[in-house]
């Protein structure tokens, strides 16, 4: 049987490595937030017909209608993206005939335009903290009671929420990646991301502390390590087969011929889906037999436990 | 194994006609076979949200102190009155709901004057009957009046240098309003019925000011000046003058649906263009069949029988899924789209985790028929327990995006539930039943190559 668990220490280095650097990155260039936390406005155009606006001739005419702040990104479909702070509709039709009459354009299409209130925005945010800790409780709450006839049930739960929390870190390092170098940003459909993310890696987690709960019923001379590493192989093949064959494969096709709206939204759920299946096995399984063993007490003073 | 078999299938084949009849008709109609009329109609068009034709979403906040306490039942009042506002635009498929305890959401899909929509909706629209005595102010301009929102007495009337003049009383007591054709002249008029307490105000008005001038202002703008014919009692009355059917119409609109009992503000717009749903529409059923014919490969290739049947019931789990969709008329967004992909996910993982137990069991030389009821049963708690966490979570996510009117996150944790508990049904029924009804057929005796161990 491979052995697994004892390369353990192995993991959490990996882990980190992947998820410190993006951590950095996403929080030195500060919380990339979409309007939707924020509040502002996001207006995409394409001139049709006409000659198209440069971003200063934009500006100026953003700054004409008391809007200073008007960030110009122009996309690969040759629309224009203008980012600025809330526009009401009457600046926003003002803007739009300024930019007609400027660009000689027949039409200048509005391709999409969002508007949030900024109070709204912070609400969003705050309440989508909440919804994320509740879900994370009941989470923990619900393992706990469907391991109640196992020793230290809690545990599983907590470990599953440690391991939920890898999860969660690593999707906000490639939010961090993808908002350095893609221009990503944290938007309602994120949040969406994240939490199916959560729900499917504790979904990850229960099948496999099953299989561990039902070991532990049937090979009860077995040391705890071993079976913990028995149980992780026996659901190895599901664990692919489900995570990467199929679920993966879905993603994969969204990200790359989804269109630009789902690809961001994929490529998160495809990483964190990976992460949820990845930290059953390597991340939460491990934390259990390191809890069982307290192997902590080893951790500052190897000769005392090499002694003993 | 079963001995009732044939029940099950029959119950399976059932259900996939129901669905399938759903899924493939846009309209529900069984007739009543001895007299001419309907017994059952339902209108089963599927519906598409704003990301996949275009259109506007718009978010209403009661434009009141953070803190009040805003009363239930007005803010549904609010709602129906901006939903019967738009809906007089003639803009069809739009949906208005109530968002959390101060928020109305309002959704327009395929909306092309979104202009339009936002200035209806915008109206907070005060409208006040005034005596203008023997003055008839030209339509548009502004007039001032002694209505004070909220206050019964009416300001002092000496005022600056125009004419403040005296407000009969306002929209509220207006019941019902209509536009009626006069069969000789042709011409259109409009008919209201007034509350009680608004029909005595009004009958001693008109009774006493017959040949005065009676001007319905709305906001303070002049809409109509109509002059006082006769006395109107019995609280119907109606305006009657040059108008056109549209002004007509118009006007009526303006009458019934003129105030709002909340102040409404607009917090959030979302304008998305029709050719942006469109690809993004095509992009994302050709990623979504894609992905599908892949994993529907796999599944054979790998899973040799059982992976067929797990097929057949995927393809029986998106029939019936799709129908409850058409049947509830749930609004299919994109992020829906990837919810219904992803309990696609979950169903599949159920089969995977049942077959990979038989595969176990069979391994261990169990006999075909235990190692079928093994497999179910050992994998079961397995399934429950991790569906259940799923589950848990989208009704966290759905609590959210309602209380939000984010409705993109509303419409993702709805599919991925309602996805998510079908997936147990046709995992544990169905692949199951077609499962035993296979192996009766084909009595496989050859393992390695019908199973894959």
């Amino acid at each position: 049987m491979i052995d697994i668990l004892s390369k353990r220490y192995l993991y959490l280095i990996v882990s980190a490595l992947v998820i410190v650097p993006g951590l950095i990155i996403l929080l030195s260039g500060g919380l990339p937030l979409s309007i939707d936390f924020t509040g502002g406005s996001l207006l995409e155009i394409r001139f049709d017909g006409g000659k198209t606006l440069q971003t200063e001739a934009l500006k100026n005419i953003y700054e004409a209608a008391g809007i200073d702040d008007a960030q110009i990104q122009t996309t690969e479909n040759e629309t224009t993206l203008i980012r600025s702070s809330f526009l009401s509709n009457e600046t926003r039709d003002s803007v739009l005939n300024a930019m007609r009459s400027e660009s000689g354009s027949e039409e200048v299409k509005v391709i999409r335009f969002d508007s949030v209130g900024p109070s709204i925005g912070s609400q969003v945010a705050s309440r989508a903290a909440q919804a994320v800790g509740i879900a994370a409780l009941a989470v923990a709450f619900f393992i706990r009671f469907v391991f109640r006839k196992v020793p230290n049930a809690f545990r599983y739960g907590v470990c599953a929420i440690i391991a939920m929390i890898h999860d969660v870190a690593v999707v906000f390092s490639v939010v961090g990646i993808g908002a350095r170098f893609f221009g990503w940003q944290i938007d309602a459909l994120f949040l969406t991301a994240l939490l199916t993310v959560i729900g499917f890696s504790v979904q990850d987690k229960v099948v496999v502390f099953d299989r561990i709960r039902e070991n532990s019923n049937v090979y009860r001379r077995l040391d705890y390590e071993t079976l913990v590493n028995h149980s992780i192989v026996q659901t190895l093949q599901r664990s692919i087969n489900t995570q990467l064959m199929t679920v993966e494969f879905l993603l994969l096709a969204l990200a790359l011929f989804g269109g630009v709206t789902l690809q961001e939204f994929a490529v998160i759920l495809l990483v964190g889906l990976f992460s949820g299946t990845y930290s059953s096995i390597f991340i939460a399984a491990p934390i259990l037999v390191v809890w069982e063993k307290r192997e902590w007490q080893s951790w500052f003073g190897r000769q005392k436990a090499n002694r003993a | 194994m079963f001995r009732n078999l044939t029940d099950r299938i029959i119950i399976i084949l059932l259900v996939l006609a129901l669905a399938l009849w759903i899924d493939l008709s846009p309209q529900l109609e069984i007739p009543n076979p001895f007299t001419e009329t309907t017994l059952f109609a339902r209108d089963v068009k599927p519906r598409l949200g704003l990301d996949l034709q275009g259109g506007l979403q718009v978010l209403l906040e009661a434009d009141m102190p953070a803190g009040t306490q805003i009363n239930r039942s007005e803010l549904e009042t609010a709602r129906d009155i901006v939903e019967n506002r738009t809906n007089a635009l003639g803009v069809s498929e739009n949906l208005i709901q109530v968002a959390g305890d101060r928020r109305i959401v309002g959704e327009f899909p395929g909306a092309e004057d979104t202009d339009a929509i936002l200035d209806i909706i915008q109206q907070t629209g005060l409208l006040e009957f005034v005596d203008t005595g023997d003055v008839s102010p030209a339509e548009g301009s502004v007039i001032q009046t002694d209505f004070i929102a909220g206050s019964t007495e009416p300001a002092s009337t000496t005022g600056g240098e125009q004419t403040i003049y005296h407000t009969v009383m306002t929209g509220k007591e207006l019941k019902s309003v209509g536009v009626s054709t006069d069969q000789i002249t042709g011409r259109y008029s409009i008919d209201f019925t007034l509350s009680s307490e608004g029909g005595s105000i009004f009958g001693a008005h008109t009774a006493a000011n017959v040949g005065k001038y009676l001007t319905i202002t709305l906001d303070n703008r002049v809409i109509s000046s109509p002059i006082i014919e006769g006395a109107i009692t019995g609280g119907q009355g109606s305006i009657s003058g040059s108008f056109t059917s549209e002004e007509a119409n118009a006007l009526a609109v303006q009458l019934k649906y003129g105030s709002l009992p909340i102040p409404l503000k607009l917090v959030e717009t979302r304008i998305i263009g029709p050719t942006l749903g469109e690809e993004s529409l095509q992009k994302s059923l050709r990623a979504g069949l894609i992905g599908m014919i892949v994993v529907v490969l796999f599944m054979a290739i790998y899973y040799r029988l059982p992976g067929v049947v797990a097929n057949l019931s995927i393809l029986f789990y998106a029939a019936i899924t799709f129908a409850i969709f058409k049947y509830f008329h749930f609004t299919l967004t994109l992020p829906s789209i990837a919810g219904f992909l992803l309990s696609t996910g979950a169903a599949l993982d159920a089969n995977i985790l049942i077959f990979e137990r038989l595969k176990e069991e069979l391994r261990n030389k169990r006999p075909l028929n235990q190692a079928m009821d093994q497999g179910w049963d050992r994998a079961w708690p397995s399934i429950w327990e991790s569906n259940t966490t799923t589950i848990i979570t989208s009704l966290i996510l759905y609590w959210f995006g309602s209380t939000f009117g984010a409705t993109i996150v509303k419409g993702f944790s709805l599919t991925l539930a309602i996805g998510v508990a079908i997936s147990l049904f046709t995992a544990i029924y169905v692949t199951r039943t077609l499962l035993a009804l296979a192996l009766r057929t084909f009595k496989p005796t050859n393992l390695e190559r019908w199973f894959g161990i």
